[in-house]
């Protein structure tokens, strides 16, 4: 039988075609990869074990048959537990949710089912996706497959540590201030984070609705390519998604020649020197292969994180008020009248962050308050997107670090919420105003992997992923594999 | 503005319906404090008569067809999820003493 490690989706479709291999090896290679590192890195929440296999031999019947097969049919993935899932349990890591088993699926797991994608693991992350190290799940501490001490970053840890690990071929994850990006810069993956609108969140768990967005993990900008091409379009469930021009993001020219690329000032200012010199370099390939590289100033982005830690607790207030204990969820049972079902419920069910964000976004929303916090937030929200405007005006990309440092160890913010949030200091701003970006490998600091961001146009998704399928055609950071 | 009383805190906590322990409480004052402190950068930065960002989309009043979509769930499967049901209903505790 053929190596089935580190496939990409292109790699095990061939196979799959010619027959080398059937799609139930391959998923129970996967599965098998589970059993192995799942003690050590702790990544899943739900394993699919008997509904995986039965759909993979529906694919090989198919392919027995004669019939032309999808370019992710029977690929095996793995998907954030923020996802519902008909029939298997999605818990959003959170005690709340526990026992949910829920009675649909999220539209994104029914687009992949029908792409024949192969759903073998539920996978952990911070609670509700409230976090930037996975610590803040109610289950399991995930480790980062590069150094089982430090974090695989989050909020979508357990996908990118999978996707690190090979464990499944790529993973589902959403992205409301660096989830996707973050993670995928800390474990040597390629992270999406698309235009905001572009993929439905139908049946996907509420975090800060005006910011979420869902997005693949993968190991290469074509992987998220095809991925985004499966899941992306407008959808009557979801009434905030958009039509955009071009949905072919498979195609079209890889070329970084000619084009104009505006590095973000006050990115670059945040980094120590080590990091600066992994950037710098990563930059240089893109000159290399014919970028023209330019310093852009954006002085509002500074005040992304504060805005952004605004924004987010109050809309995650709001989110959250419909866990009550009545419909679905944890409800408590020594509640003798409904007050006590909501307050014991709530205060059971809820983990430390959760409550962080609910108080802090319940005040800044009460009366007396709203003004100089929620309302200054969706101001200063304006500005950042007026300097995104003037920067994707003058240059075709923009490029920053994912993060400002490489993965921390874990344990290392745990008492300090705010140390947490500034973890996410280089992504929140592209959330707020709405545009995509592609979290690439991009060198090592300390025999760690860290990330670059290149970020386009709403909508021009497309020329994102071809911008990083052309940095990775130059370099080969992504094809780094961690020691297991 | 940055520092609340463990009043102002049981406050919140119930406005959001929201059960503390006393050691919650002590606990969260300081961190939603330190938050809150954080975010107080804002108040710096002059942005009045700027307009206020709530979505990105430019997306107005989207509507679907006016048309009857079935539901492909049943009753029981809408409802395997509640903590009680009695009779197809979901069951809730007493509201009024």
């Amino acid at each position: 039988m053929s190596d089935l490690s580190y496939l990409s989706i292109d790699q095990a479709h061939d196979l799959l075609v010619q027959k080398k291999i059937t799609a139930v090896e391959l998923t129970q290679y996967h599965l098998e990869r589970i059993r192995q590192l799942d003690e050590v890195l702790e990544l899943t929440l739900e394993i699919c074990e008997s509904s995986a296999l039965a759909q993979a031999e529906k694919v090989d019947a198919k392919i027995a048959a004669g019939e032309a097969i999808g370019l992710l049919e029977g690929i095996p993935y793995t998907a954030k537990d923020m996802f519902l899932t008909a029939g298997i349990k999605t818990t959003a890591a959170s005690k709340i949710l526990e026992k949910f088993e829920p009675p649909f699926s999220a539209t994104v797991i029914k687009k992949l089912d029908q792409a024949g994608a192969i759903l073998i693991a539920k996978v952990n992350h911070d609670e509700f996706a409230h976090g930037t190290t996975t610590e803040n799940s109610a289950y399991r501490v995930t480790r980062n497959p590069w150094d089982t001490n430090r974090a695989p970053g989050g909020s979508s840890g357990g996908s990118a540590a999978a996707v690190a690990a090979d464990v499944g071929i790529f993973s589902i994850g959403t992205d409301t201030g660096g989830s996707i990006r973050q993670p995928a810069a800390f474990c040597g993956v390629t992270g999406l984070k698309p235009t905001y609108g572009l993929v439905s969140r139908y049946g996907v768990v509420a975090m800060a609705s005006s910011l979420d967005t869902i997005g693949p993990v993968t190991r290469s900008a074509q992987d998220a390519a095809i991925v985004l091409a499966a899941i992306a379009g407008r959808d009557v469930a979801d009434s905030t998604t958009i039509q955009i021009d071009d949905y072919d993001f498979v195609k079209g020219n890889d070329s970084l020649a000619g084009k104009t690329v505006g590095v973000i000032k006050q990115y670059i200012d945040g980094l120590d020197d080590d990091n600066r010199q992994v950037f710098d370099a990563a930059v240089a390939r893109m000159k290399e292969a014919g970028a023209k590289v330019r310093e852009i100033d954006m002085p509002n982005i500074s005040y992304s994180l504060p805005c952004y830690y605004i924004v987010v607790p109050s809309e995650i207030s709001s989110n959250l008020s419909r866990y009550d204990g009545i419909r679905f969820g944890y409800s408590d049972e020594t509640a003798t009248d409904l007050q006590q079902t909501y307050l014991r419920s709530r205060g059971k069910g809820f983990g430390p962050e959760a409550k962080r964000r609910i108080m802090t976004g319940t005040y800044a929303l009460s009366a007396g308050y709203y003004d100089a916090y929620y309302k200054k937030a969706m101001q200063v929200r304006t500005l950042i997107i007026e300097d995104f405007r003037r920067a994707l005006d003058e240059v075709d990309f923009l490029v920053g670090p994912t993060s400002p440092t490489p993965a921390v160890k874990l344990g290392e913010n745990a008492e300090d919420p705010v140390a947490m949030y500034l973890l996410d200091i280089m992504t929140v701003a592209i959330n707020l105003a709405g545009v995509p970006s592609v979290s690439v490998p991009a060198g090592f600091v300390d025999n760690l992997p860290v990330g670059m961001q290149i970020i386009g146009r709403q909508g021009d998704d497309g020329d994102v992923l071809r911008a990083a399928r052309a940095f990775q055609q130059v370099t080969d950071w992504h094809a780094k594999r961690p020691q297991l | 503005m940055s520092k609340l009383s463990k009043e102002e805190l049981a406050n919140i906590a119930t406005l959001a319906r929201l059960g503390l322990s006393e050691d919650e409480l002590n606990r969260l004052g300081g961190q939603v404090g330190s938050i809150l402190e954080f975010v107080e950068q804002l108040q710096k930065i002059d942005a009045s008569g700027v307009k206020q960002t709530s979505q990105v989309t430019g997306l107005v009043d989207v509507w679907r067809e006016d048309e009857v979509v079935r539901c492909e769930l049943s009753r029981e499967e809408l409802l395997k999820n509640a903590p009680a049901t009695e009779k197809g209903y979901i069951k809730v505790k007493r509201v009024l003493q």
